[in-house]
């Protein structure tokens, strides 16, 4: 037994099994994901004021993840591209490339944007205790410019055991820029070029806190967001990297079969990637500059 | 053009299908199959025992609901036994077997979210459309069969794991089968709780397993009808069933995702700590969480409803679809208004999807949005209306078979309609607010979906199975199944809308006893009175499925052999052998007309196949005889 269409194209639609499949699939994937950012709209629009917090991501290290993940949308065309010439060594260059981008994105979120994350610290504070770090916050100042509220400080725990042992009464932090001339604009986020905590340390009562983590998901609506979309967009990038491995490492196989094969597979796993790769159009603008 | 390319690329390939003569071992053939109609019987067995287990759980709470405080015979000791005193103590009288709060709310939960994602998607979409639709158009399979294999395989691991969350600490999910949240979130949370193997994040992780599961068939079904299409077989000449499973497909398609995408974020809820669903200052126990706030229990709400409306329309379009090709064999006549049949199931897939928020009336959405939601619900009753009207319209005049299959078909037709009819209540916010979450909306889906969706199952098993197997199911017992079925269906839900009336509540774990509202009469019972005599046809309409199910297995090897067309169909399946092998026609069929080309004139038989072509003078009208001409 044979299913028809496996390569050819039907006359009267026009088109070949897997590319029906592979719209199909990117049209539940729009949903899925459509589903996910109708969330962070709710819980943006949601949000009390000042607990949206701006600037906390890297823009620069993002910056350069979208660039790579565009590039790697135009080599893997270009795989394809080099098959439907039969230029199998030009496809191998063009595949590995793509691979290696998408390795590199994955690199830079997991062992370098995420783990930065993961170690600063965030103490809301009780809004019976604001007046008393007002001078970290400035709120005062804030109100006159008719600002919302501050109402984290954020920075380096520098004593970390903190946040487990309940006889330690304050946490130490290094201190966020901002936090150290509340009312100087050009020390507020977001900056463009990425700035650590300073070595100004501000000791926080731990009867004053209402809530203090790490910059985890459950540190607040915006983190919780951020790591589920950004992990989901991961998982994605993941999948198409394997799938590009396979084809990479045995494509050669279904090559000297039936070179048209191979080229569209390409193209139903390169339709795939862009799709991944408009994903992450919009979680840039919307996570690291809104 | 195709087979000339492959030839010139593919020098095994001769060599390949010679192959695939020899005999596949016992698992490659019933167990890691490709073949669309293994997998459609896989379907078939694993989702009939689905219903049939969710139907013992419904059995079970109807004890506690007619007799609320006492402890279920026999039964109620051997589950103590296995689940553990968290889910059944000893009753007042020191007798075991009595179920606890937490477990009859299990029940309420599994039984919905294993009736509808386990049961009938899988029977009446998955099953009826692997088996059937590929056959319809003349395809020799799917067009993806390994992603048609994996989809089996993913529907039968979240199976599992639904059943398996019965049985760890704490038993399974409580928060009925809409999971609504934040009780959902905090559900089975705390230190006696493991962190993943607890009902409700199992029940979550079952779910991104069956979602998993509908994509991969969706993408399947959608993409077979598009390319697969035998020679000739237009759009306009595909079988009514083939058009509901369609439109079927791209509901599961792009409905589900968005709950896909609330599931995580809920499983973000339990598992990370995150505040998706939880609003700020949530208190429990008392005491406040130590959460981050911000949520929104509503959000959940709405990706929930926007899966759960279309849903509706998953469950009863493929129905619709195995009603009308019945309907259409035993009148003997063509179905009536197949245009506007088609026209009015896509419409009806269109408006499913901006119907979502009448589930939600009480949440206080706002006046203009119930507004614009209360007249698309207005709307779409037309689309199932005239489905609906087409089906009867087609009984008028037939010369009707009443065989088994048509028996539940046209027992679907009034008891649909009286669930369509019950609903425009509902629809209106003003009576909404009354009837919400009673049990006139339990008596009003159900309608639907029992005698209305499970009929139209029992049909297609009973008019498919000569094609499955080569022999028919016994009508003596097909018809024992039918009628004490049909009795009981009513006996258990029109009281139901009486329930609903007097207020009793759905959720309520005692029947009503101690509420006043249920204590009022009507018909002579009180409102909690009335469930002895409901769950008692629920028990007699569990007795009632035995014949079935002894009628399924005993016709396999002894039923009456039958020819490839045993109802003198018109339609491609009936062309291929019975059972169909793997590729399933001898030759490619080709279509030349339409599905329903029953008694055409001036013909011997009754029934005109597809696949015969048109004669010269066949289209002619005859001449207007005098009486008619004016």
């Amino acid at each position: 037994m044979e299913i028809p269409y496996t390569v050819t194209a039907r006359p009267d639609t026009g088109l070949w099994n897997a590319k029906v499949g592979i719209w199909l699939f990117l049209a539940s994937e729009v949903m899925l994901f459509g589903g996910l950012f109708s969330a962070y709209i709710f819980l943006r629009l949601d949000a009390q004021p000042g607990f949206w917090p701006h600037g906390l991501l890297n823009v620069p290290v993002g910056t350069m993840n979208t660039a790579i993940l565009i590039a790697s949308s135009v080599t893997v065309v270009l795989a394809w591209a080099a098959l439907k010439m039969r230029q199998y060594a030009k496809y191998k260059f063009y595949m590995a490339l793509t691979i290696l981008c998408g390795v590199i994105f994955l690199f830079v979120k997991l062992y370098f944007e995420w783990p930065q994350k993961f170690d600063h610290f965030g103490a809301y504070i009780k809004p019976s205790a604001l007046e008393k770090y007002e001078p970290y916050l400035g709120n005062k100042h804030l109100l006159s410019e008719g600002l919302p509220p501050r109402v984290e400080i954020t920075g380096h725990l520098h004593n970390h055991e903190a946040l487990h042992d309940p006889k330690i009464k304050e946490y130490e932090v290094g201190l966020d820029p901002i936090y150290t001339d509340p009312t100087n604009k050009e020390m507020d986020r977001p900056h463009f070029l990425y700035v650590g905590p300073t070595e100004k340390l501000a000791k926080i009562d731990k009867a004053d806190v209402e809530r203090a983590t790490m910059f985890v998901p459950s540190h607040s609506a915006f983190f919780a967001t951020y790591f589920t979309i950004t992990g989901l967009h991961g998982l994605h990038v993941l999948g198409g990297v394997i799938v590009f491995v396979y084809m990479f490492l045995f494509g050669g196989i279904i090559y000297r079969q039936n070179p048209e094969h191979l080229a569209n597979r390409v193209e139903v796993a390169g339709l795939f990637w862009h799709f991944v790769d408009l994903v992450w159009i919009f979680v840039f603008p919307l996570f690291y500059l809104l | 053009m195709d087979a000339h390319s492959h030839a010139a690329h593919d020098p095994h390939h001769h060599h390949d299908e010679a192959h695939e003569h020899h005999e596949l071992g016992f698992f490659r053939k019933y167990v890691f199959s490709t073949d669309h109609k293994v997998i459609g019987l896989q379907y078939l067995v694993s989702g009939l025992i689905f219903l049939f287990l969710g139907f013992c759980l419904m059995m079970l709470m109807r004890w506690q609901l007619a007799y609320p405080g006492t402890s279920v015979p026999v039964i109620g000791k051997i589950l103590q036994n296995v689940l553990g005193p968290g889910a059944l103590t000893n009753d007042g009288a020191g007798h075991p077997g009595l179920m606890t709060p937490e477990f009859y709310n299990s029940l309420g939960a599994m039984h919905g979210t294993i009736m509808i994602f386990l049961g009938i998607v899988p029977v009446a979409f998955a099953a009826f459309g692997n088996f059937v639709v590929p056959l319809q158009i003349g395809a020799p399979d799917m067009t993806f069969p390994k992603v048609n294999m994996a989809s089996y395989q993913a529907f039968f691991v979240g199976g599992v794991i639904m059943l398996v969350s019965f049985f760890v600490p704490g038993g399974a999910a409580k928060g009925g089968w809409t999971s609504y949240t934040p009780l959902a979130d905090i559900a089975d949370q705390g230190p006696t709780y493991h962190v993943i193997f607890n009902g409700q994040t199992l029940w979550l992780i079952g779910f991104i397993f069956l979602i998993t599961s509908s994509l991969l068939g969706a993408v399947n079904f959608i993409a077979t009808i598009i390319q697969l299409r035998a020679k000739g077989m237009t759009w306009m000449r595909l079988p009514f069933f083939v058009w509901a499973q369609f439109v079927t497909a791209f509901l599961l398609l792009l409905a589900f995702p968005p709950l896909e995408s609330a599931i995580v974020m809920q499983l973000m809820d339990r598992v990370a700590g995150t505040s998706f669903f939880l609003p700020s200052g949530l208190v429990v126990n008392g005491a406040q969480v130590s959460i981050s706030g911000g949520g929104s229990p509503l959000l959940w709400q709405h990706l929930f409803w926007f899966l759960g409306h279309p849903e509706v329309y998953v469950l009863i379009l493929p129905g619709m679809g195995i009603v009308a090709e019945i309907i259409a064999n035993n009148t003997r006549k063509p179905l009536w208004g197949y245009k506007s049949l088609v026209l009015a199931a896509l419409v009806l897939g269109f408006l499913s999807f901006i119907v979502w928020a009448h589930h939600m009336w009480l949440t206080g959405m706002g006046t203009v949005v119930s507004a614009f939601f209360q007249t698309t619900t207005m709307i779409i009753s037309i689309p199932s209306v005239i489905i609906l009207s087409a089906f009867f319209i087609s009984l008028w005049g037939g010369s009707i078979r009443f065989t088994v299959p048509m028996l539940f078909a046209t027992a679907f037709l009034p008891m649909f309609g009286i669930g369509g009819l019950t609903g425009i209540p509902l629809a209106f916010n003003s009576a909404d607010l009354y009837l919400h979450d009673t049990y006139y909306v339990i008596a009003h889906f159900h309608y639907i979906v029992a005698p209305g969706t499970i009929f139209a199952v029992f049909a297609g098993v009973y008019y498919w199975y000569p094609k499955a197997t080569g022999r028919k199911m016994s009508d003596f017992w097909g018809k024992v199944h039918f009628w004490p079925s049909l009795i009981c269906m009513n006996a258990i839900f029109l009281p139901m809308f009486l329930q609903g009336m007097l207020g009793m509540h759905r959720r309520w774990y005692d029947g009503g006893q101690g509420w006043t509202l249920a204590t009022e009469k009507v018909w002579g019972l009180s409102g909690f009175h009335w469930n002895t005599p409901i769950s008692i046809a629920a028990w007699v309409m569990g007795l009632a499925q035995i014949p079935f199910i002894i009628n399924f297995f005993w016709s396999i090897r002894h039923g009456e052999k039958v020819d490839d067309n045993p109802w003198e169909a018109t339609t491609l399946e009936w062309t291929a052998p019975s059972p169909p092998p793997h590729g399933n026609f001898t030759t490619p069929p080709v279509a030349y007309r339409g599905p329903y080309e029953y008694s055409l004139p001036g013909r011997a038989k009754d029934y005109t196949m597809q696949t015969e072509p048109v004669q010269p003078d066949e289209r002619k009208m005859p001449e207007p005889t005098m009486s008619l001409s004016h």
